[in-house]
C-alpha cells in the first residue's frame, strides 16, 4: 500500500467509528444535527490529520485486562492523594513545600509516556510538566508526594502493560 | 433497593460537591499558578468521579448510564491533556516553579 492510500484507509477507520458513536448517542435524526455531526467528525479528522497522527497506528491504547487492572489501582492512587491535597487545602497554615524534579519512563513507547505523564497528572498532587527524553518534569505540592512518585511504582507498572 | 442506591447516590454527589468547594478553595488559598492547578485537579479528577457516580446510580440500568461512563472515560483522557498543556505554556512562557516550603509576606527570611 502507498502512503497516501494507506492514510486514508487509516481516516475511515477513525471517521467510521465517529459517524457510529454520533449517530448512536444523540438518537435524533434532524438536520440540524446531523449537519452538526457532519462538522465535528470531518473538524475530528481535519485536526487529527495537521497533528500528523495518520502516519502512525490509529489505535495506539489497547484496551485489556490488563489496563483496567492498572486504573483500578490508578482509582486508588487518586483517591488516596485527593484526600492528602484536600488535607493541605484545608488546613490554615496550607503544609505545601513544592518540588520540581524529573522520574524516568521506562518503556520508550510514547503511547506509555502518555499514559505515564497523563496518569501522574490525574494524581492531585503531582503535575507532569514535560516529556523529553524518556524523562518526564513533574512538579510536586509536598515533599511526600515527591518522595512517593520517586518510589517508581506507577512507572513499573506502566512497564508491566506490555510486557508478553 | 431503591432507598439503598439513593442514599449510596447523595452520598457521592455530596462529597463530590464537598471536593469541588475544596477544590476551588484550594485554587484560592494556594499562591501561584503551579500550586493551584494542584487544587484544581480535585475538581476534575475526585469530584467529577463522584458526581458523575452519582448520577449513574439515579440514572440505573439505561442508556444515560452508558453515556455518562463515556463522558466520565473522555474527561479523565482530557483534563490531564488540558493540564499538561496548561503548565507547557506557563513554563514556555518564563514562569519558574517556587520550590520549598511555603513562605509568606511577613515571614522572617
Amino acid at each position: 500500500m502507498s502512503t497516501a492510500t494507506r492514510t486514508v484507509a487509516r481516516m475511515l477507520a477513525l471517521l467510521i467509528p465517529l459517524v457510529a458513536a454520533w449517530l448512536l448517542w444523540s438518537g435524533l435524526y434532524k438536520p440540524l444535527l446531523l449537519g452538526l455531526g457532519v462538522f465535528s467528525c470531518v473538524l475530528t479528522i481535519y485536526i487529527k490529520y495537521r497533528m500528523d497522527y495518520f502516519q502512525t497506528e490509529v489505535f495506539a491504547l489497547q484496551f485489556g485486562r490488563r489496563l483496567v487492572a492498572y486504573w483500578f489501582w490508578l482509582s486508588w492512587e487518586v483517591v488516596k492523594s485527593s484526600l492528602d491535597v484536600a488535607r493541605i487545602i484545608v488546613s490554615p497554615s496550607l503544609p505545601i513545600s513544592p518540588r520540581v524534579m524529573t522520574i524516568k519512563a521506562s518503556s520508550k513507547n510514547p503511547v506509555d509516556q502518555a499514559t505515564l505523564a497523563n496518569s501522574i497528572t490525574l494524581t492531585p498532587g503531582t503535575l507532569a510538566l514535560d516529556v523529553y527524553n524518556n524523562e518526564i518534569a513533574v512538579h510536586a505540592l509536598t515533599e511526600a508526594g515527591a518522595d512517593e512518585l520517586a518510589k517508581g511504582e506507577m512507572d513499573r507498572r506502566i512497564l508491566a502493560l506490555r510486557e508478553k | 433497593m431503591t432507598i439503598v442506591l439513593d442514599i449510596l447516590s447523595w452520598i457521592m454527589l455530596t462529597a463530590g460537591g464537598v471536593f469541588v468547594f475544596i477544590g476551588g478553595l484550594g485554587a484560592l488559598r494556594m499562591p501561584n499558578l503551579y500550586t493551584r492547578m494542584h487544587a484544581a485537579s480535585l475538581t476534575d479528577t475526585m469530584a467529577a468521579v463522584l458526581i458523575i457516580g452519582g448520577i449513574m446510580l439515579q440514572a440505573g440500568m439505561t442508556l444515560a448510564t452508558i453515556k455518562l461512563a463515556t463522558i466520565l472515560l473522555f474527561l479523565l483522557f482530557t483534563s490531564p491533556t488540558a493540564s499538561n498543556a496548561l503548565a507547557s505554556a506557563a513554563i514556555l512562557s518564563g514562569l519558574k516553579p517556587e520550590e520549598g516550603p511555603l513562605r509568606r509576606d511577613g515571614d522572617a527570611e
